[in-house]
C-alpha cells in the first residue's frame, strides 16, 4: 500500500526504500522512526513513533492537588521541574490563589536554570555527535585549536595548546584501549560531518567541560528546592522561607549564604552562554550552513506557537519577556492570539495514535481529555504485534497523541518564542527587545563574523532563511539559555531589592486547607518547558482531582498524523533532506535532535473537538 | 575477577593471529592507521574497564541525569576511566541496529563478566509494548541482557520498586526489575532519583573492591540505605524540642524548625539526603523547607499526601510529647520494615548475596 498525497506543503510518498531507526538515542524516553528514501536517497515520507506510555494522567485521578506536582514532574527527569511548575500554576489558577512576588523570582529563577541547563546539555551530551566526529578530534593540531578557541571566543580562558593537547592525550588513551564505551559503532568518518579536525577538537573538549559544569548550575535548584533532579514545589508559593538576619537564619532555607550562592552559581551559567555556547554553535552553524546544510526547516517556516512567558510582573503577560501567540503560513507580520481555555483552540486527536476516544477521528479540549489506551496496528504493518518491522502509518502508530491548534500542526520550542519574539519586537514590544538584539547580532556574525574569522566567504542571509532550519533550531536555543542567564541576573537583583524593602513572604497558605476550596474547580498551568509551550489542565473535585491533562512540547512536535492526514513537526523537518549514507542516520538523528525530543513527556496526552474530516488517500 | 579481551578471544579459540588482525581493524576503522594497533593489542590483553550496559524501561531519565551531576568522582572520569559504558541510549552516539548490535557484541564478547543497569522498569500490559525497544517490548531486551550479566544494578526507585507508573492503578503493569529477573545477584539503589554520588559510590566500590556492596534485606547497599533521614538530620533537635512548622512560611519555618507537622517522611525513609546530601553537598530538602517524601520508599506515592503528617496524634508541641511522637513514628516503621523483611526474605531466599541477618538489621533500624 502507498501513501502519496499532499499536505502542509510537503508530498509524501512511501514507496521509496524503508529506513527504520529504533531506538532513536541520546534522547529522553524512546522513541522510532522510519523513513523512505527515493532513488536519490532523499527522505520522501517520514514517520514518528513514540514509543513508551506510563499513564500518569490516569494515575492522578482522585488524588491530593496538591501532591500532583511531584508526580507530574516525574514526567521527565531531564526538563526537571518544569511540570511541577505548570502543575502549582494550574492548582492554584484553578483554586484562586496568588503567590507572593518572592515566589515568583524564584519560580523564574529555577525555570531560567532549567533553560540554561537543559540547553547545553542537550547541545553538547544529546546533539553535539551529529555535528562532531571525536575521531576526527585526534587527529587536531592543539596549537591551531587554540587559535581557533581565541578567535571564536577571546573571552574563554581555557584556551591554550597545552589544555587542548592534554584533553586529546586524553581522547588518545580512551580510544587506544578499545573500549570506545558511549562512542562505539558511531557514524565516524560519514560524510556528513564537516568541520576541520580543530573544531571538532575544540567542541569535544567543551563537551567535557559541559559535563563539568552543568552539575554546579543545577544547584539554583538545590538551594530553593532541596536537589537535582527533581527539585520540590509547593502550591501557593515556595517552600523556601527567607530569613536573612533574624533568629537561627544559618538553618534557614534561605539566607545571605544562600543568595550569594545562587548568584554565583548564575554568573558563571552566564558566562559559559556567552563565552562557550553561543560561539560554538554560531561556528559549527556557519560552518555547515557555508556547506550547504539548510535542512530541516519543517513546520518552523509556516506555522509556530507559544503560550508566552517570564512575565516581569507576575500575572500580567503584556510583560512577557519572551511573549506568545502564534504564527501561521510564515506570516511574521501577523501574531494570532493563543488561549488555552477556549475548547476551538488547542485540541488532541488519537486518530494514529494507540489511544481510544468516543470518537476517533475528533478531537478534544484538555479539560475534557481522555487517556485510554489501545494498542493496536494497521493491517499493513509489517512483522507481528510485539516485533515490529514497519508501521502502518495509515492506522494507528504512536503513543503520542496529535495535538492542534485551531486544526493546525504547529511546531513548538526555542526557535518558535523566537521567531515570535522577533516579530514581537518589530512591531515594538518593549519587553522582547533583547531577542532582536541577540538575532541580528547572531545574524551578523553567521553571514559576515565568522565566515572573515575563519576565511570562508561572507553571505548575506536573511532572519526568514536561516531560522527556519535545523541549525536555525539549534541557534535559537543556545540564545534562550543566554537570555534566560540574563534575565535570572534580574530576577535575583529584584529579589534583593523586595527583601531589602521588608518583603519576605515566599507562599500564599490562605487557601492551603482544602475546606477552603469550591466544590468544583478547573485551571491551566502554562509553562515554556525547554522544548517549547507546555500546559496542564486540572478539574478539581471536592478537594480530589477528577481530571488531569497534559499538553506538552514532544507532544507538539513529536506526534503522529492527525484525521486530516497532516504530519507532525518531526516528520515535517526530516522531509526532503538528503542522507548520505542511508544505513548511517546522521542527518535523521541531527534534525530529530535539534527538536531535543522528550518522550517520556509526549506520551502524556490529551485530545480535540470538531475537526472536520477532509479525504485523505491513504493507499 | 574479569577476563581481559584477549583471554576472552582465546577461550573462545580464536588465534593469536586472528587477535593482532582485530586489533589491526579495530585501529583501520577509526582511522588511527597502523602505528595504533599494537597499543590497542596492549589494552586487550591487560584489564579491561568493566562495560556497563545502561538500559532504560519506563522512566523519566532522573536516575541519568543524577548521575551525570555527580562530583566525586566527576561523571566524565567514571565514563572515560573507570567503567566502559557501552550502552546507554542517552549517550550513545550510535542508534538504531547500530545500536542493538553493541548488546549482542558486549554480551558474547564479555559473558558472565559485565554489570547490566537498569533505569525504569517494564510494562508487562498492552502485551509489553508500552514500551517499545527496536520495535519489541523492553521487557524482552531486559531479559536477553540480564542472562549472562554478572550482576545487575537496579537505578533509582523505578527499578528499585516500580515508582510513579506503577502507583495505583498501574495502567501499564509496570513492575520492578526484581520482579522479573530472579537469577541475579540485584542491587538496589532506590530514590527519585539516587543522589549521585551514592550512584557513582556503588559503582566505585564494585569496582574497586571486586565485589557487591553488602546489602540489607532488601537489596540496598547498607552504607548508603541503613539510616532514616531523621536520624541524621540537622533539624532533629527541634523535632525532639517540639519545634515545629505549623504553616508554609511561617515564623518557625523562617527559623528552620522540624517539618514533620507539614508532611516531613524523613522518620520512615531510608537514604543518605540528610548525611551526603544532595549535588555535592549542596543541601537538601529538608534544608531547603520543603518536608522529604519518601521518594526512595517502595510505594511511596502510594501511602497518602505528602503533606499529611506521619501519625495523628494531637497537642504536641513540648518536648515530652514530642519524645512520643518519635517512639510511635518509628515503632510504626519497625512493624512495616519487619513485614516487608519477611516477605522479601521469602522471595530471596536462596538467591544473590544478599540474604543476611535481617532480624539482626531490623534491631538495628528500630
Amino acid at each position: 500500500m502507498s501513501i502519496n498525497y499532499s499536505t502542509q506543503g510537503f508530498d509524501l510518498n512511501n514507496t521509496g526504500r524503508r529506513i527504520v531507526v529504533d531506538p532513536v538515542t541520546r534522547i529522553e524516553g524512546h522513541m522510532r522512526v522510519e523513513v523512505n528514501l527515493d532513488a536519490n536517497n532523499v527522505i520522501r515520507n517520514a514517520v514518528s513513533t513514540g514509543t513508551m506510555w506510563r499513564g500518569l494522567e490516569v494515575i492522578l485521578k482522585g488524588r491530593d492537588p496538591r501532591d500532583a506536582w511531584a508526580f507530574v514532574e516525574r514526567i521527565c527527569g531531564v526538563c526537571t521541574g518544569c511540570h511541577a511548575l505548570a502543575s502549582v500554576r494550574s492548582v492554584e489558577d484553578a483554586l484562586g490563589i496568588r503567590i507572593p512576588p518572592n515566589a515568583h523570582l524564584i519560580r523564574e529563577m529555577m525555570a531560567k536554570t532549567l533553560q540554561v541547563h537543559d540547553h547545553a546539555v542537550h547541545f553538547y551530551h544529546l546533539h553535539a555527535l551529529d555535528w562532531v566526529d571525536v575521531v576526527s578530534a585526534l587527529k587536531a593540531d592543539p596549537k591551531a585549536t587554540s587559535e581557533l578557541q581565541q578567535k571564536v571566543s577571546p573571552s574563554h580562558p581555557l584556551s591554550s595548546p597545552g589544555y587542548f593537547r592534554d584533553v586529546q592525550n586524553r581522547l588518545k588513551k580512551f580510544f587506544e584501549s578499545g573500549q570506545l564505551g558511549p562512542f562505539m559503532n558511531g557514524y565516524w568518518g560519514n560524510p556528513a560531518y564537516q568541520l576541520p579536525p580543530e573544531a571538532n577538537l575544540m567542541a569535544v573538549t567543551h563537551y567535557l567541560e559541559a559535563l563539568d559544569l552543568q552539575k554546579e548550575w543545577v544547584k539554583i535548584h538545590t538551594i530553593f528546592g532541596g536537589k537535582n533532579p527533581h527539585p520540590n514545589y509547593l502550591v501557593g508559593g515556595v517552600p523556601c522561607a527567607i530569613n536573612i538576619d533574624g533568629d537561627l537564619a544559618a538553618g534557614a532555607p534561605l539566607n545571605m549564604e544562600r543568595l550569594n550562592f545562587v548568584r554565583a552559581r548564575i554568573d558563571e551559567a552566564l558566562e559559559f552562554c556567552r563565552n562557550v555556547y553561543v560561539p560554538d554553535v554560531l561556528a559549527i552553524g556557519t560552518i555547515y550552513k557555508q556547506k550547504g546544510w539548510l535542512h530541516g526547516g519543517g513546520l518552523s517556516a509556516t506555522n509556530v506557537m507559544d503560550y508566552g512567558t517570564y512575565a516581569k510582573v507576575n500575572y500580567d503577560d503584556s510583560t512577557n519577556q519572551l511573549p506568545g501567540g502564534a504564527i501561521l503560513n510564515g506570516n511574521w507580520d501577523e501574531i494570532l492570539p493563543v488561549d488555552p481555555r477556549d475548547p476551538e483552540q488547542v485540541q488532541e486527536f488519537v486518530t494514529h495514535s494507540w489511544y481510544k476516544y468516543p470518537d476517533n477521528d475528533k478531537g478534544l479540549h484538555p479539560w475534557d481529555g481522555i487517556t485510554d489506551p489501545n494498542y493496536e496496528l494497521g493491517a499493513n504493518t509489517k512483522g507481528t504485534r510485539t516485533n515490529i518491522e514497519a508501521v502502518d502509518e495509515g492506522a494507528k502508530y504512536s503513543w503520542v497523541k496529535a495535538p492542534r491548534w485551531r486544526g493546525h500542526a504547529m511546531e513548538v520550542g526555542p526557535l518558535a518564542r523566537y521567531i515570535l519574539g522577533y516579530a514581537h519586537a518589530l512591531k515594538g514590544n518593549p519587553h522582547c527587545q533583547r531577542v532582536k538584539e541577540q538575532l541580528d547580532s547572531s545574524l551578523a556574525a553567521v553571514n559576515h563574523g565568522v565566515p572573515k574569522l575563519l576565511g570562508l566567504p561572507e553571505t548575506d542571509y536573511s532572519a526568514k532563511q536561516v531560522l527556519p532550519s535545523t541549525i536555525g533550531r539549534t541557534l535559537t536555543r543556545a540564545l534562550e539559555a543566554e537570555y534566560c542567564a540574563e534575565m535570572m541576573v534580574d530576577d535575583w537583583k529584584e529579589l534583593m531589592t523586595n527583601i531589602k524593602n521588608g518583603d519576605r513572604a515566599t507562599a500564599n497558605v490562605e487557601k492551603w486547607d482544602p475546606s477552603t476550596w469550591p466544590a468544583e474547580a478547573k485551571g491551566v498551568g502554562i509553562v515554556a518547558a525547554p522544548r517549547g509551550a507546555l500546559g496542564h489542565w486540572i478539574r478539581i473535585k471536592n478537594g480530589r482531582i477528577e481530571n488531569y491533562q497534559c499538553v506538552v512540547p514532544s507532544t507538539w512536535n513529536g506526534g503522529p498524523r492527525d484525521a486530516k492526514g497532516q504530519i507532525g513537526a518531526f516528520e515535517a523537518a526530516l522531509m526532503n533532506t538528503p542522507v548520505a549514507i542511508p544505513d548511517q542516520p546522521v542527518e535523521i538523528l541531527r534534525t530529530l535532535h535539534s527538536f531535543d525530543p522528550c518522550m517520556a513527556c509526549a506520551t502524556h496526552i490529551m485530545s480535540e473537538d470538531g475537526a472536520e474530516l477532509s479525504t485523505v488517500k491513504v493507499r | 575477577m574479569i577476563e581481559t579481551f584477549y583471554e576472552v578471544m582465546r577461550r573462545q579459540g580464536i588465534s593469536r593471529r586472528s587477535f593482532l588482525k582485530f586489533c589491526s581493524l579495530t585501529a583501520t576503522s577509526l582511522g588511527l592507521g597502523p602505528a595504533f594497533m599494537p597499543k590497542i593489542a596492549w589494552a586487550m590483553e591487560n584489564k579491561p574497564r568493566t562495560p556497563v550496559l545502561w538500559l532504560h524501561g519506563l522512566e523519566c531519565t532522573c536516575c541519568s541525569e543524577s548521575f551525570i551531576r555527580s562530583a566525586h568522582p566527576l561523571a566524565k572520569d567514571v565514563v572515560l576511566s573507570m567503567i566502559s559504558l557501552d550502552y546507554d541510549d542517552t549517550l550513545m552516539a550510535s542508534a538504531g541496529h547500530q545500536a542493538e548490535a553493541i548488546l549482542e557484541e558486549v554480551m558474547t564478547r564479555y559473558k558472565g563478566n559485565y554489570i547490566l543497569a537498569v533505569e525504569g522498569n517494564p510494562p508487562l500490559n498492552q502485551d509489553g509494548m508500552s514500551c517499545i525497544i527496536g520495535g519489541k517490548p523492553f521487557i524482552e531486551q531486559l531479559r536477553r541482557v540480564a542472562k549472562d550479566a554478572k550482576a545487575i544494578i537496579s537505578w533509582g526507585s523505578c527499578a528499585s520498586w516500580g515508582c510513579v507508573q506503577a502507583a495505583k492503578p498501574n495502567p501499564t503493569q509496570a513492575v520492578p526489575i526484581h520482579k522479573v529477573i530472579t537469577d541475579k545477584p540485584i542491587i538496589k539503589v532506590p530514590g527519585c532519583p539516587p543522589i549521585a554520588e551514592v550512584m557513582t559510590g556503588v559503582i566505585t566500590y564494585m569496582l574497586t573492591f571486586d565485589r557487591i556492596p553488602e546489602l540489607d534485606r532488601q537489596g540496598r547497599p547498607k552504607m548508603f540505605y541503613s539510616q532514616r533521614i531523621h536520624d541524621k538530620c540537622y533539624r532533629r533537635p527541634n523535632f525532639d524540642a517540639g519545634q515545629f512548622v505549623e504553616a508554609w512560611d511561617d515564623d518557625s519555618a523562617r527559623k528552620g524548625y522540624c517539618l514533620y507537622k507539614v508532611g516531613c517522611k524523613g522518620p520512615t525513609t531510608y537514604n543518605a539526603c540528610s548525611t551526603v546530601r544532595w549535588n555535592g553537598g549542596t543541601s537538601f530538602p529538608i534544608q531547603s523547607g520543603h518536608g522529604c517524601i519518601g521518594c526512595s520508599e517502595e510505594g511511596f506515592w502510594d501511602k497518602g499526601s505528602f503533606y499529611n503528617r506521619l501519625t495523628d496524634i494531637n497537642a504536641f508541641g513540648v518536648e515530652a510529647n514530642a519524645d512520643q511522637i518519635g517512639l510511635a513514628a518509628a515503632g510504626t516503621v519497625g512493624a512495616a520494615v519487619a513485614a516487608h523483611a519477611a516477605v522479601t526474605a521469602l522471595k530471596r531466599a536462596g538467591k544473590g548475596p544478599s540474604q543476611d541477618a535481617s532480624a539482626h538489621d531490623r534491631i538495628n533500624h528500630q
